[in-house]
């Protein structure tokens, strides 16, 4: 498009289907809106921050695209008590401690000709300057990302369980790319990392930040994504098996539960299904396996009942299927 | 034109209560330029990804995008055509057509009519007056005028943003004149003659006699407060933590670089996290105060990670497992129905809480008693409250009741401030807030 894409390090995002398919090709399932979203934060240089609950792919998108585009990912994640120190830079107090010790042996070459105090004291200041460089930075998760020079996705996770100071010093990273340390000075990315940010909704974030990030919510999939997910992980996974723990999984997170099962819950179950060579599902196995998909005693006691009309319920999805082959999928 | 387009639409979400700041919309500007105006399904997912930043918003954001960018495609008017004049006609809202008209009898007619379909006379707190104004606005057809203010806008000729700004001229006036009869409604319903209103005004903020109908926007005054207190306290946590060098620490750490100096640690008061366990009596007037108070606790869930809460009236219950994991409402209709229904005994309560939850309580733990003291002639067991007050590290008594009351009838509030570190009196949510303030703080 315009002309600083070229100033990536990594290939230039054209299209929104190329996104679509870039994903697919290391294995994520992409919904039109991810991809859009993707292609703003990449052409507006703007951060995403992504909603939604837990184990729907927000983690994993970053991860995928850093894959995608082969660029390094640099994760921080957050957690409450998370600070500058953790998360932009330190010092390495033992390598400068190292070269102190060294130049002492060195010290009396260096103070030669210097003959009045003030000289000599002139002479240690430019050493002082020395050691507060960059060699002696020990960079953060953020730092890192900036200093990337071909560019990188930067994956901020779970941004609602750090601390609200927290949220407040990432906005100077986050609008202009651009980290300050004191000793230094500014240090600016060449190249603005692809920004993901993820919350679970613990705490509501604060509306600075959410003006600063375009905004993608991931809900649960629907049976069709869901199918295509679970097929890309679990490449040998029969279809009818597919299409029933699909449904299965679909119904049971209408109930009323706890914990609604997530995507990797539903891979972790097919995963579980092939290897007791299901090959459909019957209420026993749907039984026994259940503990891979709810995790909590009384989800598990609360679905019991509603175990097998669910399972029938699968069953007859891919029944009517069969019965409805040669019609075009009403789908 | 394009951005005119825009901007018109930018507008619409405003209206519609979607924060959109100037920022954003530049935002929203430079990303249709990249993604054009052609492919409509296109342009709501980006519209959507840059301006509406919760699920709420993303609702009305979509509501709104198929009512602004319509069947009609945009790029249709074609300016031979006077149907602009003609679609002014024939859909004039009678709302409008009543502005125009300046028939103030069949204006005041329409007002009346609607205010009592919005049940006006339900009105009780000068608050709740631009609530009704917007449910009068309603009944008398908004929605409609504001499908014509797209319509309008969609025209894209110069009568047509003409007619669009009449349009909103006209939402305005009518919004100026449902809000001053609501305004004079709730003067005649709410608050009367002029000793009436004073009781009534001071009521207002009663929690007792706050309405279930209140509870939503109760709901983010508590959450906002809750904030509030949060962001005090944990700030403060951070300022105690630069305390004095420690010496031995920082020579035993730095043993490795020869004893210099250079990893610096210091010595930290001991904290304790913040442990709260309230005890709160659910039955009759006292549940509503209960509800306001749990809530406030449960919005703090970030600084009081440790927090326990039993309810009682005739046996206590540990109600902490429903109020975490169901909906809160809910569960706190749940409890009251339940647990409040039996005739309150303080003794049982106090033996129940002895029995089963003792080891809760220990020297971290501030204990907060919410309940008017009214036991039913029972024995108030002051022995257990004595004995759980040198348990733990705080015991405050919240009385819905004011100090006047204390210690009347079956009141045992002043056998038990005996033993009470505190005892006080909480008719606002802003004494609520003052309590657990204090709590917090004394944690620090």
């Amino acid at each position: 498009m315009s002309a600083s894409d070229n100033k990536n390090g990594y290939e230039p995002i054209t299209s929104i289907d190329a996104i679509t398919d870039g994903l697919g090709s290391v294995g994520y399932i992409s919904t039109r809106e991810i991809s859009t979203a993707v292609y703003l934060a990449h052409n507006l240089r703007k951060p995403i921050l992504i909603e939604g609950p837990a184990g729907v792919g927000k983690t994993d998108l970053a991860a995928s695209m850093a894959r995608w585009l082969d660029a390094p990912l640099t994760r921080l994640q957050c957690y409450e008590g998370l600070d500058e120190g953790k998360a932009l830079y330190e010092w390495k107090y033992g390598k400068q401690l190292l070269y102190t010790q060294l130049l002492k042996e060195k010290l009396g070459e260096v103070m030669e000709g210097a003959s009045t105090l003030e000289a000599s004291f002139d002479k240690l200041t430019s050493f002082e300057d020395l050691f507060f460089s960059e060699s002696f930075l020990e960079p953060r998760p953020l730092l890192t990302a900036m200093k990337q020079s071909t560019g990188s996705v930067l994956l901020i996770d779970e941004i609602d369980k750090s601390d609200e100071e927290f949220e407040a010093f990432l906005l100077e990273v986050l609008s202009d790319y651009q980290v300050t340390v004191p000793e230094i000075g500014t240090i600016r990315a060449d190249v603005p990392p692809l920004v993901l940010l993820t919350s679970n909704n613990i705490r509501e974030l604060g509306d600075a930040l959410k003006r600063r990030c375009l905004h993608l919510h991931i809900d649960f999939p629907d049976a069709t994504r869901e199918r295509e997910i679970v097929r890309a992980r679990v490449p040998n996974v029969s279809d009818d098996l597919l299409k029933q723990l699909v449904a299965f999984v679909q119904g049971l997170r209408e109930m009323d539960i706890r914990k609604r099962p997530s995507i990797s819950e539903t891979v972790d179950w097919a995963r579980t299904l092939i290897l007791m060579h299901a090959n459909e599902l019957d209420e026993a196995m749907v039984r026994s396996t259940l503990n891979v998909l709810l995790k909590h005693e009384s989800d598990i006691a609360s679905v019991d009942r509603e175990i097998l009309p669910l399972a029938r319920k699968a069953a007859a999805e891919t029944n009517t299927e069969r019965l409805a082959t040669g019609y075009p999928a009403a789908e | 034109m394009a951005e005119q387009v825009l901007t018109d639409f930018i507008r619409a979400l405003r209206s519609a209560d979607v924060r959109v700041s100037t920022g954003e919309a530049i935002d929203a500007a430079n990303a249709v330029k990249l993604m054009g105006y052609a492919d409509r399904t296109r342009l709501s997912d980006t519209l959507r990804c840059v301006l509406a930043k919760s699920p709420a918003e993303k609702a009305t954001h979509d509501r709104l995008f198929d009512l602004y960018f319509s069947r009609k495609a945009p790029e249709t008017p074609s300016p031979e055509t006077d149907d602009s004049s003609e679609d002014g006609d024939e859909g004039g809202s009678d709302m409008l057509d009543l502005i125009e008209s300046g028939d103030e009898t069949q204006i005041a007619m329409a007002l009346e009519q609607a205010g009592e379909e919005a049940g006006i006379a339900e009105i009780r707190f000068s608050t709740q007056v631009p609530y009704f104004a917007q449910q009068m606005m309603k009944a008398m057809g908004v929605e409609r005028l504001e499908g014509q203010m797209m319509d309008a806008f969609r025209e894209k000729t110069d009568e047509g943003d003409e007619r669009a700004q009449e349009l909103i001229d006209g939402r305005a006036e009518m919004f100026q004149r449902t809000r001053d009869h609501a305004q004079r409604a709730f003067e005649t319903f709410g608050a009367g003659a002029t000793e009436q209103f004073r009781d009534e005004f001071l009521s207002d903020k009663r929690i007792t006699q706050l309405d279930r109908r209140d509870l939503d926007r109760m709901r983010s005054l508590v959450e906002k407060m809750a904030k509030r207190l949060a962001v005090k306290h944990s700030r403060r946590r951070r300022k105690k933590n630069r305390g004095q060098l420690d010496v031995r620490k920082t020579l035993r750490a730095n043993a490795g670089y020869d004893g210099v100096p250079f990893d610096l640690a210091w010595k930290q008061k001991k904290r304790d996290r913040p442990k709260i366990i309230a005890i709160c009596d659910v039955s009759g007037s006292v549940a509503q105060v209960v509800r306001f108070f749990l809530m406030l606790l449960y919005s703090l869930h970030d600084t009081v990670p440790d927090l326990r809460a039993f309810a009682f009236s005739g046996r206590l219950e540990d109600v902490g497992d429903i109020l975490e994991t169901e909906d809160f409402t809910a569960a706190m209709d749940r409890i009251i129905n339940q647990i409040g229904m039996r005739s309150t005994d303080y003794g049982q309560s106090l033996s129940d809480l002895k029995v089963d939850h003792w080891q809760a309580i220990d020297r971290r733990a501030t204990v907060i008693i919410l309940g008017d003291g009214r036991s039913n002639y029972g024995d108030p067991r002051v022995d257990l409250l004595s004995e759980m007050t040198a348990r733990a590290k705080r015991t405050l008594w919240l009385s819905p009741e004011p100090e006047s009351m204390w210690g009347s009838g079956d009141s045992e509030l002043l056998r038990y401030q005996a033993y009470c570190d505190k005892m006080v009196h909480v008719m606002t949510i802003k004494d609520l807030e003052r309590v657990v303030d204090e709590v917090l703080a004394s944690y620090n």
